[in-house]
């Protein structure tokens, strides 16, 4: 029952922001090469870091659906090139019986010969999806999107939380799809086919429509969506000024692509718009009196973390810039890919994270691993019989019923009290 | 605090009101227990407390309630959110974030606290209620009776003047349900805090009320008062009232320490007569589990367990939350497939049989019993099951006519109360009275009446020669019914033998009349009155 030492200055793992940025340099160094060793080099720094600092959490089990993802999008295009793809000229490996197509579908062929260059392009092209797509799914497993969210300024707050909700939608949906099955099979009928089919769909809608509206009433008894009475005038100054702004950014932004069609560029509507919007916000802001708890504090290792991603893509960006070659594989002549250092040097700092994050605490009991269908996540109906919990059990005695009681939870200083009281009430 | 003033409440739709010119009026600092019936519209009283009802379920409110001075009529839930503190019936359904110490911050957020006192309100809660050790963890990973502290804890942080609970222990093993019962107490007694709660296992919670307000249901009005007082007139009463009814004990002990004060003349009555023994159960065998293990990841659910089930027998499968005991249910219904090991039903492996198959061999109730529900009403329920499993029309309806009399069959199951829902579900698994019957949690928002006659069909269908099989953290039920006792921690089997040798040992699992005549085994009142009744007692 020791308490684990806390991290310095209340550091719960490093901030989210700090790891999607990272991510987000990852991910864009990807889509810079085609070159198969730079992209599996990303790859493998990025899974590296994830392995070095991902926690039992259950989203820490996204980056293997990702991988998973990727490596299915590396099938699907060799496999659509085999069938359909573009005909590069080259070394034939297989000749597939071709069927002839109207001429309206001339764009279009079907089978025909299959070369090595081909093949071997749409590899290339579907590996750097994939690697994309890990950067994401990285980013997924070191910060849970929740942590994310509450980074977010109050006013959009309220939006991102509906947002989040309506994302969880999906992963409950595949539970009460399992809880569903093994009921009908209690029941005797069938799971399998059309018939099992229709007969799942409305009581999977059902219950997870039932869930939402339990979410829906929970948060609202919890005080979501609190408003604290505002001036009409600034209420309405602060809709007419977000609105005015948006307006404006739009007219400039089309004055930036169309040249000569507004004065200066348009570059000064967009800034007039962005202010605007600005301080449409600050004011909407006012109306809602949330506050963070504990907020991620950004430190030398978010800097550092952060910049270690931005040199990656920036050593991939130079190399484009000063034209060094390798960055891109040509299947033309078809030679082994070279590794040009500049890129690879740049991809390598990605690794920093590795060492200078901090560990997250990890959670004393084990979380598990492997596919829970019972527990599920936490506002989820539970699916029939499945272990009734996991992890631990209910430390027996943990409180101390008898003897001296610790500090009361009733927020000892009056100064804070009052004032929440008064602010909160709409009076 | 909480004053009702004549306040009726009609459901969309629903012919009658639900709740009828309601007056009630909780002091502050008091710890009030709603009981009543199944269906009686204790959950619909409770979430009028904060106005859910009816800013949430809409339907038709009349009269006023105020809480701390404040009307339902004109502040909406959000805007009592720092003066009611309101925990559902299923926490998890309730979850906002994702990890333990966001879900207890959540509130205050909402509330606009400033950083430096959410973080000090965290940290007490974490020490009041248990939780720091469980700070960081995902709240997907945490069991039953840690969700329902963390819910408790993620209500309290906001200092609500009142906390209104559903069915809080109900889910729970009985060592957890005292931590939580004893935590709210504490609350009470040293923080002034009001609390209502309503609960069907009034053994659990009588001893900590103070107040009892009885919701008779079918728009009769409320008795409130002291708990002695209300409990003697009440339809619903735990067996230590029953015991001091049988003993014509005054005031009635709400206590096991109350009644054993009052005990020594009964124990004298008794002495020299000792409970029947029960007639030993020779089926054949049923089901057997030979050393089944579970793992999900690095969790082991179940290791290495065998047990066999005869025909005959009702084996009550006890144990913490997170023991392992759905698991093993799951693995007898074959809905799951043991990590290693085998599970046989009839000699055959469940989780191979067609589903029409299985249903004819293996019936579970599980412990979510709504999910076996999908029809339009409760008539239509009934009749698509007679259909799917070849019985006479009507089958299915006789048998919760007997579980739970009066159900309105033309109602949405998704609009009857957990108690009712369940019910429907025991008839529906147990109309076509499979050789093997699994229940999980059987009686979770049964009133006691219904649970008195569910006992009464399991036994007939133990004695027609039927195994069953029940996990379940309700030890009057187990004392009731139950022939056989298999105890499971960490997924072990840890103890088994007859039931009677089990749980009298337990101080956690013994149940009210055992641990008030202790050390003789008396289980439940009823064989009390037998043997004062004189009547022949066998062995």
């Amino acid at each position: 029952m020791s308490r684990r030492p806390s991290a310095p200055s209340g550091r719960r793992g490093l901030h989210p922001g700090a790891w999607w940025l990272w991510a987000a340099c990852m991910a864009g160094a990807a889509s810079r090469t085609t070159n198969p060793i730079l992209l599996l080099l990303i790859g493998g720094v990025v899974a590296f870091v994830v392995a070095a600092r991902r926690t039992d959490a259950p989203w820490s089990r996204s980056l293997v659906v990702f991988l998973r993802l990727g490596l299915a999008v590396i099938v699907l295009r060799m496999v659509l090139v085999v069938l359909f793809g573009n005909r590069l000229p080259g070394h034939v490996l297989f000749t597939l019986p071709h069927v002839p197509l109207p001429s309206w579908a001339r764009g279009v062929s079907i089978g025909g010969p299959v070369t090595a260059e081909s093949l071997l392009q749409a590899f290339v092209q579907g590996l750097r999806l994939a690697v994309v797509l890990l950067c994401f799914g990285a980013a997924n497993s070191l910060a849970s999107p929740y942590r994310l969210l509450r980074c977010l300024p109050a006013v959009l707050y309220e939006a991102g939380v509906a947002i989040t909700v309506s994302l969880a939608f999906a992963p409950e949906l595949v539970i009460s799809i399992a809880a569903v099955r093994d009921a009908r099979r209690l029941r005797g009928r069938t799971v399998r086919g059309f018939a099992g089919l229709r007969g799942m769909a409305v009581p999977v809608l059902e219950s997870a429509l039932d869930r939402s509206l339990q979410l829906a009433s929970s948060m609202d008894a919890r005080g979501y969506g609190r408003r604290i009475p505002v001036a009409r005038g600034v209420r309405r100054w602060a809709t007419g000024g977000t609105v005015t702004g948006l307006l404006l950014v739009v007219g400039g932004i089309y004055g930036v692509l169309v040249a000569g069609s507004l004065p200066g560029g348009g570059i000064p509507f967009v800034a007039l718009g962005a202010v605007l919007v600005g301080v449409g916000l600050a004011a909407g802001g006012r109306r809602t009196n949330r506050t963070r708890y504990r907020p991620d504090p950004w430190g030398t290792p978010e800097w550092l973390v952060s910049c270690s991603g931005v040199v990656a893509v920036g050593a991939l960006v130079a190399c484009g810039i000063l034209g060094i070659a390798g960055l891109q594989f040509s299947v033309y002549p078809l030679t082994l890919p070279t590794l040009p250092l500049l890129a690879a040097g740049g991809i390598l700092v990605g690794l920093l994270p590795a060492v200078v994050a901090p560990m997250e605490r990890r959670s004393a009991a084990p979380a598990s691993d492997g596919p829970r269908p019972d527990d599920g996540p936490g506002r989820g109906n539970r699916p029939l019989a499945a272990p009734e919990a996991t992890g631990g059990t209910v430390p027996a005695a943990t409180l101390p019923v008898v003897g001296p009681a610790p500090e009361p939870a009733v927020d000892p200083d009056p100064a804070v009290f009052p004032a929440v009281r008064t602010r909160g009430r709409a009076a | 605090m909480i004053h009702f003033e004549q306040v009726s409440f009609t459901y969309d739709g629903a012919d009658r009101p639900t709740l009828d010119r309601v007056d009630l009026d909780v002091p502050e600092g008091e710890l009030c227990v709603v009981v009543g019936p199944t269906g009686s519209g204790k959950t619909t009283l409770l979430r009028a407390v904060n106005g859910l009802v009816p800013h949430f379920t809409g339907g038709r409110l009349s009269g006023e309630v105020t809480v701390d001075g404040r009307s339902t009529r004109e502040f909406p839930p959000r805007e009592l959110a720092d003066v009611v503190g309101m925990v559902g019936q299923n926490p998890a359904a309730s979850f906002v974030t994702d990890s333990v110490e966001d879900e207890l911050a959540y509130t205050m957020e909402n509330l606009g606290l400033e950083a430096t006192a959410m973080r000090r309100r965290v940290e007490d809660t974490l020490d009041l209620l248990g939780l720091h050790e469980l700070r960081d963890r995902p709240l997907a990973t945490l069991s039953g009776g840690q969700q329902q502290r963390v819910a408790i804890g993620a209500v309290l942080t906001a200092s609500p003047r009142v906390l209104v609970l559903d069915e809080p222990t109900s889910a729970l093993d009985p060592a957890a349900a005292e931590e939580v019962l004893a935590s709210l107490t504490r609350l009470v007694h040293d923080l002034g805090l009001t609390v209502l709660l309503a609960e069907h296992r009034l053994e659990r919670v009588l001893p900590f009320a103070d107040a009892v307000v009885l919701v008779p249901g079918r728009g009769a009005s409320l008795v409130v008062g002291p708990a002695a007082e209300v409990m003697a007139g009440s339809p619903v009463a735990p067996p230590l009232i029953e015991l001091g009814r049988l003993a014509g004990w005054d005031p009635l002990p709400l206590s096991v320490r109350d009644a054993r004060r009052q005990a020594d003349a009964l124990r004298l009555r008794l002495d020299g007569v000792r409970p029947p023994a029960p007639a030993p159960v020779t089926g054949p065998r049923r089901a057997s589990a030979a050393s089944v293990s579970v793992r999900y990841g690095d969790v082991t659910a179940l290791d290495r367990v065998s047990m066999t089930v005869d025909a005959g027998e009702i084996v009550a499968v006890m144990g913490r939350n997170g023991s392992g005991k759905s698991t093993l249910l799951a693995q007898f219904a074959g809905v799951r497939t043991p990590t290693s090991g085998s599970v046989l039903v009839d000699d055959v492996d469940p989780a191979g049989l067609a589903p029409r198959d299985l249903v004819a061999r293996v019936g579970l109730v599980p412990q979510d019993a709504g999910v076996l529900l999908y029809g339009e009403s409760v008539g239509e329920e009934c009749s698509s099951a007679d259909r799917d499993t070849g019985l006479a029309p009507g089958t299915t309806a006789t048998v919760l006519e007997r579980v739970l009399p009066g159900m309105d069959p033309d109602r949405h199951p998704r609009d009857l109360s957990e108690g009712q829902r369940l019910a429907l579900a025991l008839a529906v698994i147990l109309a076509p009275a499979p050789p093997l019957l699994l229940l999980d949690e059987p009686t979770r928002g049964l009133d006691y009446p219904a649970k008195a006659r569910l006992v009464s069909l399991l036994s007939e269908l133990a004695a027609d020669g039927h195994a069953v099989v029940m996990a379940t953290h309700d030890v009057e039920l187990v004392a009731q019914v139950a022939t056989r006792a298999v105890v499971l921690a960490e997924g072990e089997v840890v103890g088994d033998g007859p039931a009677r040798d089990v749980v009298c040992h337990s101080p956690v699992f013994a149940p009210q009349v055992a641990k008030v005549l202790s050390p003789d085994p008396w289980l439940t009142v009823d064989e009390v009155r037998t043997a004062l009744l004189g009547e022949p007692v066998r062995g």
